[in-house]
């Protein structure tokens, strides 16, 4: 079965290039999950060679600057002729072509929302520029991210209609073109007049209502998906197979619940993508092959669906998303599940950058360089510029070539005060739950008041069973914060050691990223796993404690809640060993529980 | 590399649309947003706007069609900043200085919505030297920025809870004064700038600063709607938008004009609709019962009820209008507590209950 998967990739990543390749800047574009391995590096060869030579091809770093992207003043002209001179940016230098975004998942949330607006608007206007550049380009994001957390911001994700994922795939699989240049130039002439009938738009409408996918840019890009495989099968009207492969490219990477597909219709997924994995790897084109599983499923063959079968084929399609649902999800929730509280926003790594870091710059102000600004040589050069000519008349002979004076000093701010993040780590095992999880459950959240006043992140992490595991990364939302709280399930043993040694990772991770962690610890301290999964209590105690000191040994700001219905020896002694502040819940009110946060800030 | 002349205000046009934008009467739903938009479109004194929903809801669908839906103004042409021919006492400086002769030429021009992208510097937003005649010359000028142009107009600022604190602190500012206020790199200039602050943002992202949200006029949550036939219908609408433009707006142009007239005669009809006793005291009692901080909750809440009774074409406010707008124009005021989900909505329509609904 895995196997079939992965051929199934293979299929997808080929005819997603040629649909992409068909019309960049209409599909949005593609994020490409991968490792960056040579699969990745075929499947970028075989999209230039679809591409028109002609086409601009930019890569965009996630370091690049604002006036780069955006387009500014070119200083060095500016001086050199004695008039303004802008240079257009990076996206307004990719109109009619394509960019290319390696590291998607690291990009600064900034950097994508000023993407992100480019391909809504399909136009730049910032910058000195006073008229709006055209910019209308396909994004292919290249998304490396390993852990779970990190992925392409979901403010590009959304707009890019295609989602393939080449892990595991082989690189000989994407070695031939689907499709040449010619037979894509005939299929963009037949593209505007392709037609589509209602029931097949209600079909896309409903199977993407199924997978839980709310924002309605999803099945109009898949719609457009459609007409674009129609064209490449040399087709005037979108079939149900066009429909099958818009819902598996489109819909299915973007499921947030498991669709219940009846047993009747569509047996299962595993079912529904062989017959891919059979025809799509194959030397033939791909778009061609992708009508076999078609013609295979008796009931529409390759006829336009007729408006009766409506709800078949939104059926069909639903099997045909969950073919393609992301990995981790078919093992994580069962049907019906509630919506998957994670998947919403990714590239957080990115988002903590935006603000509030002690290293990064936060802004370009005129002044002095005192009191931590930093001279900003070229916005220092750039202020003088327009007044060279006035101040040469001026100056006396003998002037040096640019004159500068202290006015036009600028200086670059960096931000002090670091932003702290709060890491509540919560026992939710069995021995906790049954006295007060729910009582636990509402002190976090006075807790989670209190850092919004502060403007504070805060993530959560919750072990029981065997295991702990990160509830929520760092977020600034704690509407999210509380709804995850909310549902939070409690019950089971305690792996303590586990708990604080994710907790640990965490605040690492956090502290890399400039933040300063403060760990809010809720537990009464009765481990019974250690940190290799066995029970026992002596061990499972000693891996804590363990634990406790290497948290110390980091310097971790911390704050121990002993939630034991009577205050014991063993979370006191908890707390000395990470060097927290110790705070027994039954004597502290909620006010003052909130307080101490505050002052172990 | 190019060279580009920069232009004075030629109007709103400066930044030319890709194409024309989806009619504002096409869009499905959303009544909410739709209702809020025209309320302040009646009424720019209620303040701005600000919308919080999911992706893909048609948030700046819905604003970037106001442009081709509002009726177009009447400007003094030679102004950078749109003065009203026939409000004097908005002129600029500028306006003011003119000879008279020129004063009197006038143009219609479509009411500006300006993007503020999120990548815009504080030069570009409230306006910068000249660098042309500054070098050229040796003269300092003033080159209006985003605010000059979106003069009598609207201000959209996509992803408003990502924008630099001291923009939106700037933004906010400028939008309650009316004027932009420039004193930088030897630049002295005062200029009008009243407009209507429209935001949005997804609250899963990032939350907005809890003293800005009250500074929002009206505040909206859009969802995405649950039916499927109304989805289907969006996102038909849209292809259809997509594919044959000229034809979809053939279609819709009887239902943009109607709407235009309702404006029109709304705003006509703004100034006589009168607020008795029973209605101001219907809405200080509302806002004492939900626990709105300072009058400004009150004062929004008459005057957008105010505007909704002009567009319904009534004389007088009723409890109709009232309960419509209150939680749009207090939302956002109560007293957070910002772990209640989606709680302000239900505390005002609760304390509407307990109230009821007659005025007196």
């Amino acid at each position: 079965m895995a196997e079939a998967h992965i051929a199934t990739r293979a299929g997808d990543a080929l005819l997603a290039a040629a649909v992409f390749a068909l019309e960049p800047a209409a599909i949005g574009g593609i994020t490409v999950r991968t490792d960056r391995g040579a699969a990745c590096e075929c499947w970028l060869v075989l999209l230039r060679k679809l591409l028109d030579e002609a086409m601009p091809l930019r890569r965009l770093p996630p370091h690049i600057d604002d006036e780069r992207l955006l387009g500014g003043t070119d200083l060095a002209s500016t001086l050199g002729s004695g008039r303004p001179v802008y240079a257009r940016g990076l996206l307004a230098e990719a109109d009619g072509g394509v960019i290319l975004m390696s590291m998607a998942e690291r990009v600064p949330a900034r950097l994508a929302a000023l993407v992100a607006a480019a391909l809504d608007s399909h136009s730049v206007a910032a910058g000195a520029w006073q008229h709006a550049q055209p910019a209308r380009f396909g994004l292919v994001a290249l998304d490396s991210g390993q852990a779970d957390e990190e992925h392409c911001p979901a403010v590009l994700a959304e707009r890019l209609a295609l989602h393939i994922d080449l892990h595991g795939v082989h690189p000989d699989d994407l070695s031939s073109a689907p499709i040449d240049r010619a037979a894509l130039t005939r299929a963009r002439l037949r593209l505007g007049a392709i037609r589509i009938d209602a029931a097949a738009i209600t079909a896309l409408c409903g199977a993407a209502a199924a997978c839980g996918i709310d924002s309605l840019r999803a099945p109009l890009l898949a719609l457009r998906v459609a007409r674009a495989s129609a064209a490449l099968d040399e087709r005037d009207v979108v079939n149900a197979a066009d429909l099958q492969s818009a819902a598996r490219l489109v819909l299915g990477p973007r499921a947030r619940v498991l669709p219940e597909v009846p047993e009747s219709s569509e047996p299962s997924a595993d079912s529904e993508s062989p017959p891919q994995s059979e025809s799509a790897p194959q030397s033939e084109s791909a778009p061609q092959s992708e009508s076999a599983p078609a013609s295979e499923s008796a009931q529409n063959a390759a006829a336009p669906p007729p408006a009766h079968a409506g709800e078949d084929l939104d059926q069909q399609l639903v099997g045909a998303a969950r073919a393609r649902l992301p990995a981790g999800l078919l093992a994580g929730i069962g049907p019906g599940a509630a919506s998957l509280p994670r998947s919403s926003t990714a590239g957080r790594a990115g988002a903590a950058i935006l603000k509030g870091r002690r290293g990064p710059p936060a802004g370009i102000r005129s002044g002095r360089p005192r009191h931590g600004g930093k001279l900003n040589i070229v916005a220092t050069l750039r202020a003088a510029a327009p007044w060279q000519r006035l101040r040469r008349a001026q100056a006396r002979a003998a002037a040096p070539r640019v004159i500068v004076r202290a006015e036009d000093f600028c200086v670059t701010w960096f931000r002090q005060r670091s932003e702290t993040a709060t890491l509540f780590v919560l026992d939710a095992s069995g021995s906790s739950a049954m006295h007060r999880l729910a009582e636990v459950k509402g002190a976090v959240e006075l807790l989670l008041a209190e850092c919004y006043v502060r403007r504070d992140q805060v993530a959560v992490v919750a072990f029981r069973g065997r295991a702990a595991e990160l509830v929520l990364p760092a977020t600034r939302s704690l509407v999210r914060a509380k709804r995850l709280l909310a549902g939070l399930p409690g019950g089971g043993a305690t792996p303590l050691a586990s708990g604080l040694a994710l907790a640990h990772q965490l605040a690492d991770q956090l502290r890399r990223r400039g933040l300063a962690p403060l760990l809010v610890l809720l537990t009464d301290g009765q481990a019974n796993i250690a940190l290799d999964g066995s029970a026992g209590r002596a061990r499972a105690h000693q891996d804590a404690l363990l634990a406790a000191r290497l948290l110390r040994a980091a310097a971790f700001k911390s704050l121990l809640i002993d939630t034991a219905p009577r205050p014991a020896v063993l979370a006191r002694v908890l707390a000395e060993a990470m060097q927290a502040r110790y705070l027994p819940l039954p004597y502290a009110d909620a006010r003052a529980l909130a307080g101490a946060v505050q002052s172990a800030a | 590399m190019k060279i580009i002349e920069p232009s004075a205000r030629t109007g709103p046009d400066i930044f030319p649309r890709m194409g024309a934008a989806f009619p504002f009467s096409a869009i499905v739903g959303q009544e909410q947003m739709k209702l809020a938009l025209l309320c302040v479109a009646i009424d720019p004194s209620i303040g701005g706007v600000l919308i919080f929903g999911d992706r893909g809801t048609g948030k700046s669908t819905a604003i970037r069609a106001l442009s081709a839906l509002l009726p177009p103004s009447k400007v003094i042409a030679d102004c950078r900043y749109g003065c009203d021919p026939a409000r004097r006492a908005s002129w600029c400086s500028e306006c003011l200085a003119r000879p008279a002769k020129r004063q009197a030429i006038t143009k219609s021009v479509p009411v500006p919505v300006v993007d503020m992208p999120l990548g815009a510097t504080e030069d570009r937003v409230v306006g910068a030297l000249n660098l042309e005649q500054a070098l050229n010359s040796g003269v300092r000028s003033f080159e209006p920025g985003l605010l000059a142009q979106a003069n009598r107009g609207f201000l959209y600022v996509d992803e408003v809870n990502l924008l630099e604190d001291h923009l939106v602190d700037l933004l906010i500012d400028v939008a309650a004064s009316g004027e932009n206020v420039v004193e930088r790199e030897g630049l002295s200039v005062r200029h009008p700038a009243r407009f209507v602050l429209v935001g949005s943002g997804n609250p899963e992202e990032g939350e907005l600063r809890p003293q800005l949200l009250d500074r929002f006029g009206l505040s909206v949550e859009i969802r995405t709607p649950q039916d499927i036939a109304l989805r289907v219908e969006v996102v038909r609408r849209r292809d259809q938008f997509e594919r044959e433009p000229q034809a979809f707006m053939n279609t819709w142009r009887k239902h943009e004009q109607k709407q235009r007239r309702e404006i029109v005669a709304a705003r006509k009809r703004l100034a006589g609709v009168s607020v008795d006793n029973a209605a101001l005291r219907w809405a200080a009692q509302l806002c004492m019962r939900v626990g709105t901080d300072g009058l400004r909750g009150e004062l929004t809440l008459i005057r957008a009820a105010r505007a909704l009774a002009a567009l319904h074409g009534r004389s007088a406010v009723g409890s109709e209008e009232l309960v419509a707008m209150a939680p749009p124009a207090l939302r956002h005021r109560l007293r957070r507590d910002p772990l209640d989900e989606a709680g302000s909505t239900l505390r005002i329509e609760r304390a509407i209950g307990e109230q009821g609904m007659a005025l007196g």
